[in-house]
Parts: C-alpha cells; sequence; structure tokens
C-alpha cells in the first residue's frame, strides 16, 4: 500500500514542482546557507585572487602589478623554502598516523571490545577535542630543555643528544612534525581499527588455512579491505600539515630563521605584521590550489572502485 | 556495531592475541596521555620555577590552578567563548540543515552547481581567505567585536553542513516525505514535522563537530579580534601564553584549566562524540 501510494505522490510532486512557487520555496531552503557562503566564503575568495594582483600595504593607494607577487611566491628561496616546510611536515603529520594506525589496526584486529577498549578509544580521541594551541603548549613544554622527552633520553642513556628539540636548526621542523602526529594519531587510529573491524573475519581464517603470512594477510587482506579508510586519514592529515598554523604559531613562531614557518604562518605575517597584503594573498592563493591539487589525486586513487 | 563483533570474536580467539591488544594500546594511551601528565606535574610546582618534565612536586601548589583562572579571566573567557558557540552553532546548523534538504529532496533546476560549489569550500584551509576577510568584516563595522567571528565561522562552516546534511537526506526514501506532502503539507511543515525528527541524529553530530571547531577556533579570533577577552578560550591562550611565557607552572595550570570544558563534554557526551569525529572524517 504505501509502495502505490508513495508512487502516486510521487507524481503529484513532480508535476507539482514544475509550478513556480515551489521552485521558489526550494530555492528559499538553499538561499540562507548560500548567502553566508559566498558572503565570507566566496567573495573572499574572489578578493584573495584581487590583492594578489596589487601591490597594497593595506591603508594607502593599492597598484596594480599583475602576476609579479606569484613570480615571488614561487622563485624566491624563502619562500620554496616555507612551501618545502609544509610538504616536509606532510611526511610528519601523514606517515606517522597512517602507519602507526595501520600497525595498531592490523595488531588488534576485533579486540577493542568491552570497557578496556572503550576506555582506549576515549582517550585516545582526547587530542581531538582540545585545542590544537593547547597541543602546542603542552608539547613546547614536553620537547624543552628539560622536558620529559629530554628525561626519558637521559634515563636510556641518551643524554648527550638532549636538547631543546624546537629550538634547534636541524631539529625543529621534524620536533613540529612529531606534535602534529601526535595530534592526528588517535583519529587514525580509531578510523583504521573501526575499518579493520568490518573486513569479513573469514577472509583472514581462509588466508590462515592457505598458510598466509602475517604481511601476506596485511598485503592482500587488509590493506585493499582498508582503502577508503586509508584514503580518509591521508586526506585528512595531508590538510592539516599543509594548512597547519595553530600549533606552528604556538610551538616556534616559525622559528628558528624559516626552519618551521609554513605558508599559513607567513600569510599572517605578511598580511597583518609586514602589511604586504599582495604578497599574502599570492601565497593564499597558492596555498588554496595546493590543498586542492593534493587532495584531488587521494580521493580519486582511493574512492574508484566503492 | 563494532563493539559487538569485537565482543563475538574475543571469545574463540587466543587469550595472548588479546594481551598483545591490551599492551599495545596501553603504550598508545600513554603517549596520548604523557603532555597532560607533564603539564598537571609542572602546574604544580612553584610558579615561575623551571620544574623538570615530570616529578611530583614536594609541595604541590594547587593556588597555581586559582592564579591562572584569575590572570587569564577564564570566567569573563567561559562567558564569551559560550556567546561565539551559541551564535554560530544554531544557526549554521539549521541553515546548513535547511540547505541539505533543499537540495537533496527538493532539487529544483540548479542546484546541482550551487552544490558543487559549496563542496568545493570542503578543503578550504582558513589561512586563503583570512586577509580579505579582515577587511570585509572591518568594512561592516564588526571588526574587534564576537560577530566578526560568528558570522565569518557560519560561512566557512557551510559547505561540511550542507555536504553533511545532504548525505543524510539523500539516504531518506521518498515515500516519507511524499506522505506528508498527500496530507497537503507545504514543504516547510514537511521539513519540520517529518524530516527534521528523522535526522535528528545526523544533526546532533553536526552541532558536536561545530561547538568544538567554533571552541577550538584560533585563526579567526586572533585576527579578527584585537582583545582577547572577547575571543574564544583558544584564541586567549595565546594572548595567555605571550603574556606568562616564561612562568611554565603558571601557563601548564592556564592551558589546563583552558582545555578541561572540552574534555569534561567529551567524556560525558564521548559516544556522540566518536560517532561525530569519525563520520565526519569520513565524510569530510
Amino acid at each position: 500500500m504505501a509502495l502505490v501510494d508513495g508512487h502516486r505522490s510521487r507524481q503529484v510532486r513532480i508535476s507539482a514542482s514544475v509550478g513556480k512557487r515551489t521552485v521558489l520555496v526550494a530555492w528559499a531552503f538553499i538561499a540562507p546557507a548560500f548567502a553566508f557562503y559566498a558572503t565570507f566564503v566566496l567573495v573572499p575568495i574572489g578578493m584573495s585572487l584581487y590583492y594578489s594582483l596589487l601591490r597594497w600595504d593595506g591603508i594607502g593607494k593599492a597598484q596594480f602589478k599583475g602576476l609579479s607577487n606569484y613570480l615571488v611566491v614561487l622563485s624566491e628561496s624563502d619562500f620554496l623554502q616555507i612551501l618545502g616546510n609544509a610538504f616536509q611536515l606532510v611526511v610528519y603529520f601523514t606517515i606517522i598516523p597512517v602507519a602507526i594506525g595501520l600497525g595498531v589496526a592490523s595488531a588488534i584486529r576485533n579486540h577493542l571490545g568491552g570497557r578496556f577498549g572503550a576506555t582506549a578509544r576515549t582517550v585516545l580521541f582526547i587530542p581531538q577535542v582540545i585545542p590544537l594551541v593547547a597541543a602546542g603548549i603542552a608539547w613546547s613544554w614536553m620537547l624543552a630543555s628539560n622536558g620529559v622527552v629530554n628525561q626519558a633520553l637521559s634515563l636510556i642513556g641518551l643524554g648527550s643528544i638532549t636538547r631543546g628539540w624546537l629550538g634547534d636548526f636541524d631539529f625543529a621542523l621534524p620536533a613540529v612534525g612529531l606534535i602534529g602526529a601526535w595530534v592526528l594519531l588517535g583519529l587514525c587510529t580509531m578510523l583504521l581499527v573501526t575499518g579493520i573491524a568490518r573486513i569479513d573475519p573469514n577472509l583472514y581464517e581462509a588466508a590462515k588455512i592457505d598458510g598466509a603470512t602475517a604481511w601476506d594477510e596485511f598485503r592482500w587482506i587488509t590493506l585493499p579491505g582498508l582503502r577508503q579508510e586509508i584514503g580518509v586519514c591521508v586526506t585528512v592529515t595531508v590538510i592539516a600539515a599543509l594548512a597547519s598554523f595553530d600549533i606552528v604559531y604556538i610551538a616556534t613562531g616559525g622559528g628558528p630563521g624559516l626552519q618551521t614557518t609554513v605558508p599559513g604562518l607567513e600569510i599572517y605575517r605578511l598580511a597583518f605584521a609586514h602589511r604586504q597584503v599582495g604578497l599574502a594573498s599570492a601565497l593564499a592563493v597558492v596555498l588554496m590550489l595546493l590543498v586542492i591539487v593534493c587532495v584531488l589525486p587521494i580521493q580519486w586513487l582511493t574512492r574508484q572502485s566503492k | 556495531m563494532t563493539e559487538a563483533t569485537g565482543d563475538r570474536d574475543r571469545s574463540r580467539v587466543l587469550p595472548v592475541g588479546a594481551l598483545t591488544a591490551r599492551t599495545i594500546l596501553v603504550g598508545l594511551m600513554v603517549v596520548t596521555l604523557m603532555p597532560f601528565v607533564t603539564m598537571f606535574s609542572a602546574a604544580l610546582a612553584p610558579s615561575g620555577t623551571y620544574p623538570p618534565g615530570l616529578q611530583w612536586p614536594a609541595n604541590p601548589q594547587w593556588q597555581n590552578f586559582v592564579d591562572a583562572f584569575e590572570a587569564a579571566h577564564m570566567d569573563q573567557l567561559l562567558l564569551s567563548s559560550t556567546i561565539i558557540a551559541l551564535g554560530v552553532v544554531p544557526i549554521s546548523v539549521l541553515i546548513g540543515t535547511m540547505a541539505g534538504f533543499g537540495i537533496a529532496k527538493l532539487a529544483p533546476k540548479g542546484s546541482t552547481v550551487v552544490y558543487l560549489l559549496f563542496v568545493l569550500g570542503l578543503t578550504l584551509p582558513f589561512e586563503g581567505i583570512i586577509t580579505p576577510l579582515y577587511y570585509e568584516v572591518k568594512t561592516f563595522g564588526i571588526l574587534n567585536t564576537k560577530l566578526a567571528i560568528i558570522l565569518p565561522l557560519i560561512g566557512l562552516y557551510m559547505p561540511f553542513s550542507v555536504y553533511w546534511m545532504r548525505a543524510h537526506f539523500v539516504n531518506v526514501p521518498d515515500e516519507m516525505g511524499e506522505a506528508a506532502s498527500i496530507d497537503g503539507a507545504s514543504a516547510w511543515q514537511q521539513f519540520w514535522l517529518v524530516q527534521v525528527p528523522i535526522a535528528r541524529p545526523a544533526i546532533l553530530s553536526l552541532a558536536i563537530l561545530q561547538f568544538l571547531w567554533t571552541w577550538n577556533q584560533f585563526l579567526l579570533p586572533i585576527v579578527l579580534v584585537e582583545v582577547p577577552l572577547e575571543r574564544t578560550m583558544a584564541g586567549a591562550l595565546g594572548a595567555f601564553q605571550g603574556q606568562w611565557g616564561t612562568n611554565i607552572p603558571l601557563l601548564c595550570a592556564g592551558a589546563l584549566i583552558i582545555i578541561a570544558p572540552t574534555v569534561v563534554l567529551f567524556v560525558i557526551f564521548q559516544k556522540q562524540f566518536v560517532a561525530a569525529l569519525l563520520q565526519g572524517a569520513v565524510k569530510g
């Protein structure tokens, strides 16, 4: 009966939806969201594009400069280093959490039940609910010259390599990367653990009977089965790395030198400290494009077969 | 669902596996909690000293938490953050839900293009538009007010809100709405009486995520609002670090207080939070 009703009413709806009023009502539902989006996202994107062609201190008269700001952003060594830093962060933000997450998920496959599992889940999610700024402060303290990291290193006889990690020219960027890895580790692990629980256990049993090694299982069952979840982890973490700001701002301020300066921080500095709005905007446009260019192939690769 | 599978399987798995799993998880939990533990131990050291990373102080200075609370004006910050969250989340969730419904169910001609425009914004880094946002908000005359954070955030949340709610409504069988429309219910009534009640779990997840994002938002507050006390908690923490950065015990106490509200809420509503964060990541 429901089916018949549904069929009849669909025709009613279709014929009605031709009516002008219905169309207006439909747009009225969409309009408020679109108005906010247009005002505070689309228009600013357009303004970013426009500013990026100017030489402007934000107050006085602007000068049209064509694409010269982009030339600076894409050729000057400081900017190349800053963009390079963002990509180096991807290595830490993405590879560490995804690799550890995969390892953990494979090891504890289906063992996350009960109260213990629930506790673990809660604890591992805590970094996701605190402000990144707080994570930055916590880790500044962890990595300080007399922080826990150095304490632990001294304890295992590596006292000679202790240092203020975030102030060290060579180790500051990896240290910042480590903070990001810590923030994202729990989320990736839980996504992958949840995903692996959905893989048919019979596949693993069958593999065992066929004498498959643990590596075979991982390579031929776990990895393909988690394709979509891995895609999600990689997407989220790559965006977090390329668009990082909060952690760097708090933990290092971009230093020492430009060692940990990332595009987000440089945009902020150029626009609001150095009053170089045009240059800041060109870097902003490059950053927006960079994120899209990096994320699209990941999405394409991991969602394909679904 | 996952939990049930886990429990069922455990009965036939070797205890050795379970033990390994627990050891690994305990290790992960230690790594996750260590930063908080060390902040806590530092927060109890005498104010102004430079304590070792991890050591239970001989004479725990609980007073530091009181001092930090006062130094950072936490009461005002809590109020300010709450006002901002209350300004953003209800409106953002409402208009996002309406648009998701409009695009999925009413689907006027051209709405696909609009939807694609929304989706385009899903990966937008806020830094990409923060500069023009500053000048725009200044033109509107709301720079340095809470509205400077509230209004742009609503706009910035629209891609995810619309994407999220559309994904929900697309999966609601058409018959649901049609049963109502045959009774002569208008689209507006159908939305409130039929669709919103069914969408409650999706709406709750969306509200939780947006509350978290707003509460923890850092970039917008530090750029658009000069006075730290008018910002979100996270935004004010930046200023607090600038002021007290050299006083480790006080800084750690302050940071812990600022972390506390979301962690407490998270522990109370952990089931909804975890579900929201997991789904949010998958769909985002």
